[in-house]
């Protein structure tokens, strides 16, 4: 039964998230920007504010007090919808991620986690499928080669890792026997799902680059190839949309490593939102460190790699964990 | 039945990966490339016309700006060309000589620099971009100290140099020379050993031995194809002949890999020339003592009136090589630079050509990338090592 409390706090809740995940997504390009170049010798930003704090200030204002231009051939709807498809999949998938177990509060059991749906996994998987839209329709309605090109190479590269990303969270929900990100995190008491199927992890570590496409899957995007792949065309905040969407889903796949893999706010001392935000960094600098690591794979290559090892792989991952697990439970 | 149509792309001449103002018209058919054109001619400027309204000593700073990413080697094929053009190869000092061996080989290792940052970079390794341009800041400070500019150095005389080494600057040579061997280790272990870069680069681009001999390639392009040629060695000018060093030629199987091998190897080969050349630096001249042709010193200039009237009449008149024509090849780091000049004996070129490698060596790009993907065409490239400046001079 939903009552009115229930729904204010849900509503907080909401804010909160809203709140906390815009400015983490707008320091991580911030800490992206200042790690990669402390690997590089370079400084990064440190003109805007102490040690370039302000910086993810001034480039929202710069962002936005650019001209938002549209190209005339493309298809307005679409054009303008695509971005803010990037950025709301991204968002709303953070509905069901647990931030820390329930806490009592006068009295009364607050979940955590803004709707604890037990088939959170599959809804998961849903909106990041849907976040493919976004790349596709904004690389075909910008009329443009490059973004076609860039577009297209999305859709593939999405299509085809999500599938690997799916098949690696199946040991999990076996594992955990339960669809639900809370339940999953509790099964990981004893020992996180990282250290008893690391296949499964690798995958899906593998898997995660690829969906957030970043070095070496940058492919829609690769600028020494397609210049900006399929957001080539957008200016102002509507590319501002997609670059944020892109550090969102970075928080968010962050999150769902944390959550599947790395025992949620499980931990020893700290208390556990803490523990789950140093998780969710933890993954997020491993993401920029690959960056500043790895040169970019060729789209044939990433195909093979994703058609032909890691899918086969993930199969056989299930096929294993699942024999194992009968055998454990008799 | 779905159809399928023909992409045309132009890649460049707006292009983060086109090396300046290169544009390709790429046919496509869905990511591979069916037909690849390039076109150049954004950055003509007409050096070769404009030598011929020139003296040969006003000549000398354009050809700076010819390869612009080893702006002294252009000085050494120039001044090279015209001493041969003159008669007076053999009056160069032996000092003028080795300096310019040394400043030759330091530009090998800056214009190498320069192209493994970029080569890495269009694959998408951005690390050792900045890492190669640290090493190259070096060899950048070394051009500023000898001869006051970092890019356009116009440092090299016909007759000999424009200055002598400055005090102490050897010291900083060597100490550069002796850690770089170091620094291409950290390359080498950013990328050599990493899967993705082996598979990015090897067996693309693959030129055999022969196609790259009808093309014309040259430099380590042509002798990553198994071609053991290097003007240094077979043609050798400057002393060369009395150097120590290898030709290396990667794999010899004359793909990306192959050529990425070659470079770095040549890359310590200049390195230990560099060395060598500094053990054999001894005091003396920089400059030949010839004086209808090589600026008098200033204080001849200023106290005598035969240096007074040779300074002005080599400023405004230039001096006047006898009728005829010559060529001359330098190895330059991208392949072979050739300066052909035909003198009518007047004080300016009657005809000067260049030959850039750069020009040379993109004209094996259509047939290399035909039917490889997008990625392949930049990291093809890439590997061509060209430079716009020369292509269009």
């Amino acid at each position: 039964m939903i009552d009115g409390v229930t729904l204010l706090l849900t509503l907080i809740k909401l804010l909160l998230i809203f709140a906390v995940v815009l400015t983490l997504a707008a320091y991580l390009v911030l800490a992206e920007r200042k790690i990669l170049a402390r690997m590089q010798l370079r400084h990064g930003p440190n003109r805007a504010g102490p040690f370039g704090l302000m910086q993810p200030l001034a480039d929202v204002i710069k962002l936005l007090t650019k001209e938002d231009l549209l190209p005339t051939s493309a298809d307005k709807w679409l054009f303008l919808l695509a971005p803010g498809l990037a950025a709301i999949t991204a968002l709303l998938a953070f509905a069901v991620v647990p931030f820390s177990p329930p806490v009592t509060l006068f009295g009364r059991e607050i979940p955590m986690v803004v709707c604890d749906l037990n088939i959170g996994v599959l809804y998961f998987l849903g909106l990041s499928s849907l976040a493919v839209y976004g790349v596709a329709l904004g690389g075909w309605a910008a009329n443009s080669k490059y973004s076609l090109l860039g577009g297209i190479r999305g859709l593939a590269q999405l299509i085809s890792y999500e599938l690997s990303m799916g098949l690696s969270l199946v040991p999990v929900v076996l594992m955990a026997r339960s669809f639900s990100l809370t339940d999953i995190v509790y099964a990981q008491q004893g020992l996180p799902f990282m250290i008893s199927n690391p296949v499964a992890f690798f995958i899906f570590i593998i898997s995660v680059l690829a969906e957030s496409r970043r070095v070496p899957f940058d492919l829609p995007e690769a600028e020494n190839e397609i210049v900006a792949g399929f957001h080539t065309e957008y200016s102002g905040m509507r590319f501002g949309l997609f670059f944020v969407g892109e550090y969102i889903n970075m928080i968010i796949l962050g999150s769902m490593v944390t959550v599947f893999f790395l025992g949620g706010w499980l931990g020893p001392v700290l208390p556990p939102i803490v523990w789950f935000m140093l998780k969710v960094l933890a993954v997020a600098f491993v993401f920029i460190w690959i960056r500043g690591t790895l040169p970019r794979l060729r789209y044939d290559q990433l195909m093979h790699f994703g058609w032909k090892f890691l899918i086969p792989l993930a199969l056989v991952n299930v096929l294993v964990t699942g024999a194992v697990l009968l055998w454990l439970r008799g | 039945m779905a159809t399928t149509e023909i992409l045309t792309v132009n890649m460049g001449p707006q292009h983060p990966s086109t090396h300046g103002v290169l544009q390709l018209v790429l046919q496509l058919d869905g990511e591979i490339v069916v037909k690849a054109t390039p076109h150049i001619g954004f950055l003509h400027r007409g050096v070769e016309k404009l030598s011929e309204y020139r003296t040969y000593h006003q000549t000398l700073p354009l050809t700076d700006r010819l390869d612009y990413l080893a702006p002294m080697h252009n000085n050494f094929g120039y001044v090279l060309a015209v001493e041969k053009l003159l008669g007076i190869t053999d009056e160069i000092p032996e000092r003028a000589q080795v300096i310019r061996v040394i400043m030759a080989e330091l530009t090998r290792l800056k214009s190498h620099l320069v192209w493994l940052a970029c080569h890495a970079l269009d694959i998408g390794a951005m690390t050792v971009f900045i890492y190669c341009f640290r090493e190259r800041e070096q060899i950048m400070d070394i051009y500023e100290k000898v001869s006051g500019a970092r890019m356009t150095s116009n440092y090299m005389r016909v007759g000999g140099l424009m200055a002598d080494l400055p005090d102490g600057l050897d010291k900083d040579i060597r100490s550069f020379v002796d850690d770089m061997p170091r620094h291409i280790e950290t390359y080498e272990g950013l990328l050599t050993g990493n899967k993705i870069w082996q598979k990015r680069i090897m067996g693309v681009g693959t030129i055999s031995a022969e196609d790259a001999i009808d093309v014309g390639l040259s430099g380590p392009s042509l002798r990553a194809s198994g071609v053991d040629w290097d003007l240094r060695r077979d043609n050798p000018y400057s002393g060369y002949e009395n150097y120590d060093f290898q030709v290396p030629q990667g794999t010899g199987e004359g793909d990306t890999w192959s050529r990425y091998k070659a470079r770095l190897d040549e890359m310590r080969e200049s390195c230990k020339i560099v060395r060598q050349g500094l053990d054999r630096l001894k005091p003396g001249p920089v400059l030949a003592d010839i004086p209808k042709i090589c600026l008098p010193p200033k204080k001849d200039v200023v106290n005598t009136i035969e240096g007074l009237i040779h300074h002005f009449k080599i400023v405004t008149e230039g001096f006047k090589p006898p009728v005829g024509e010559i060529y001359q090849g330098v190895e330059n780091p991208k392949g072979e630079l050739g300066f052909y000049i035909i003198s009518d004996g007047s004080s300016h070129p009657y005809r000067m050509r260049i030959r850039p490698p750069s020009f040379v060596n993109l004209q094996a790009l259509p047939q290399m990338v035909q039917g490889r993907l997008i990625a392949d065409v930049v990291a093809v490239i890439g590997t061509l090592d060209i430079v716009l400046g020369e292509i269009d001079r």
